[in-house]
C-alpha cells in the first residue's frame, strides 16, 4: 500500500518530458517533488503563471507572488505572467497537457466530484470545474475509501459532479486504474503488497480485470 | 492626455451608492485594491453586490466589509478563508454565488470586449448548468454565460500614469486587468503614478482608455495569505 508520497511518485512517472501540467493542491502538490532531474516540464498556476519554482527562501518571500493555493513561491528562468483569462484561456484551448487533482469521488464513466458536500459549508469550486471541463488528460490522486471506509471508485458519483465524463486515470493507495470510453475501472497495476483481491473489494464501480495485474514499480 | 487622476481613495469612490454591484480585483489578499475597500469600509455603503474572486479573510480585504455588512450578495469562485462569511451566509444575511474561476475571468475579460456572452464548457453536467443554454459545437457542450454588468471595477496596478494606463506586477495581476476593462466606471490605485511619458507604451498592461479614475495609494499592506518558504 502506498502513503501520499507514494501516490505522488507514481503520477510523476505519468508526466511526460515537454508538457504544461496543472497541480492540483493536497497530494498531486507533492508530484513537483519526484520529477527526475533535467526533464522540462513547466507547472502552470491558474491565479496567472507558467513555470511556478519552489518556495522562497525565508526573508525572500513575495507578496505580489502566490500560486493558486495563495502559497509564496518563486518564478524560474523562463517564467511568464499573465491575467486570470488567459490563464483559463490557455486551459480551456488546451495547451496544458495534464492536469492532476483530487477528488472525493469518481464514477465508473469518468465523472468526477470533489468541490461541495450537501449539509456543509460550500468554499466553491475555485478552477476546478474549469480544468476538468477542457484538460486533455486528467489524472486524479486520492485515496481509494473514505474515512467511513466506503469506496470513492462509483457506479454512479453521489455528491453533486465537478465535471462529467473527464477523468482518464486514477492513482491510489491501492492501484492504478484507467477509465475506459465505454464505462468501467480497468485495473492497470496494483501498489507493492496489494493484492487484486483487496483492490475488488475497496472498488464500488464496475472493475474490469484482465490477466495479471503488474505491481507498480515504484 | 486626459488626466484621470483624483486625489485619494475616498474622492475615488465618493459616488459609490447603496446597492450597486462593484467587482475587485485580486486574487487571495494578492493584488486587492487595499486603498478602496478602505474608504468603502470607512463611507459605510450598503447591500452592495461583489464580484470578487474570493471574500478576503477576517480582518482584511472584503472581510472588513462583510463585517460591516456591507455586502448583499459575492459572486466568487473560493471563499474558503473567512469565518464571518461563513457566519453571515448559515444565517441567511449573505447571499452567495459560486462560480467556476474561469468563467468570472472571461466573464470580465466579455465585458471589456463588447461581447455580451461566452460559451464555456466548465459547469456543464454539473449544478452550474441548471437554468443556463446548452449550445452544441463540433460535438461538445458549451454554457452560454452571460458578460458582467457593473457599476463600478475597482483595481490596484503596480504603476499607473495620470492617462491611466497601468502595468501589474507579477502574480498580482490575476484579475486586475480584465477586471479593469469590465467597469462601467474603473478605478485604479496603483503603487507609483507617474507622469505620461514615463512608462514605456510597449510595457502597458491595460490601456487608459478602460480607467476613469487612479490615484497613487498609501500604506500597502500586501498581507500575505499562506507564507511558505523552504530551508535550503
Amino acid at each position: 500500500m502506498l502513503d501520499k508520497n507514494g501516490i505522488a511518485k507514481r503520477i510523476a512517472q505519468e508526466i511526460q518530458d515537454g508538457s504544461y501540467v496543472n497541480l492540483g493542491i493536497g497530494i498531486p502538490t507533492l508530484v513537483a517533488n519526484y520529477i527526475p532531474a533535467g526533464f522540462n516540464m513547466v507547472l502552470q498556476s491558474e491565479n496567472g503563471l507558467l513555470g511556478m519554482g519552489p518556495f522562497p527562501l525565508e526573508g525572500e518571500e513575495d507578496p505580489d507572488l502566490i500560486n493558486a493555493g495563495k502559497q509564496t513561491i518563486t518564478t524560474l528562468p523562463g517564467s511568464a505572467v499573465f491575467d486570470s483569462a488567459m490563464s483559463f484561456g490557455m486551459i480551456r484551448a488546451q495547451k496544458v497537457d495534464l492536469t492532476i487533482l483530487g477528488a472525493m469521488e469518481v464514477s465508473e464513466n469518468g465523472d468526477i466530484a470533489n468541490w461541495k458536500i450537501p449539509g456543509k459549508m460550500v468554499k466553491g469550486m475555485g478552477g476546478a470545474m474549469d480544468l476538468v471541463a477542457s484538460a486533455k488528460n486528467i489524472i486524479v490522486a486520492m485515496q481509494h475509501v473514505n474515512k467511513a471506509g466506503e469506496s470513492k471508485l462509483l457506479p454512479a458519483c453521489s455528491l453533486p459532479l465537478t465535471g462529467v465524463r473527464c477523468v482518464k486515470k486514477i492513482v491510489t493507495e491501492l492501484a492504478v486504474l484507467s477509465v475506459l470510453p465505454e464505462g468501467g475501472f480497468k485495473l492497470e497495476e496494483r501498489a507493492p503488497g496489494v493484492s487484486v483481491e483487496e483492490i475488488k473489494q475497496a472498488t464500488a464501480g464496475k472493475l474490469i480485470i484482465e490477466g495479471e495485474i503488474p505491481e507498480m514499480k515504484i | 492626455m486626459i488626466d484621470k487622476t483624483v486625489k485619494n481613495a475616498e474622492e475615488a469612490v465618493a459616488d459609490v451608492q447603496d446597492g450597486m454591484t462593484i467587482m475587485f480585483g485580486g486574487f487571495g489578499l494578492c493584488g486587492i485594491p487595499e486603498n478602496c475597500i478602505n474608504a468603502l469600509v470607512k463611507k459605510g455603503v450598503k447591500n452592495l453586490t461583489c464580484i470578487s474572486n474570493n471574500a478576503g479573510v477576517d480582518d482584511f480585504g472584503i472581510g472588513l466589509m462583510l463585517h460591516q455588512h456591507q455586502v448583499k450578495k459575492m459572486i466568487s469562485s473560493y471563499v474558503g478563508e473567512n469565518a464571518e462569511f461563513e457566519r453571515q451566509l448559515l444565517s441567511g444575511e449573505l447571499e452567495v454565488e459560486l462560480i467556476p474561476q474561469g468563467t468570472l475571468a472571461t466573464r470580465c475579460l466579455a465585458a471589456g470586449y463588447g461581447m455580451p456572452a461566452i460559451f464555456t464548457p466548465a459547469g456543464v453536467g454539473t449544478e452550474v448548468a441548471i437554468g443556463k443554454e446548452i449550445r452544441n459545437f463540433n460535438g461538445k457542450d458549451y454554457l452560454m454565460e452571460m458578460t458582467f454588468d457593473a457599476d463600478f471595477a475597482i483595481v490596484k496596478a503596480w504603476k499607473g500614469d495620470t492617462a491611466g494606463n497601468l502595468i501589474f506586477r507579477s502574480t498580482s495581476r490575476n484579475f486586475n486587468p480584465i477586471m479593469a476593462m469590465a467597469g462601467k466606471i474603473t478605478i485604479a490605485e496603483v503603487e507609483e503614478l507617474v507622469e505620461p511619458g514615463v512608462l514605456n507604451p510597449d510595457h502597458i498592461h491595460t490601456p487608459g482608455i478602460y480607467v476613469h479614475r487612479i490615484f497613487q495609494g498609501e500604506r500597502y499592506e500586501k498581507r500575505i495569505e499562506q507564507r511558505t518558504v523552504r530551508t535550503q
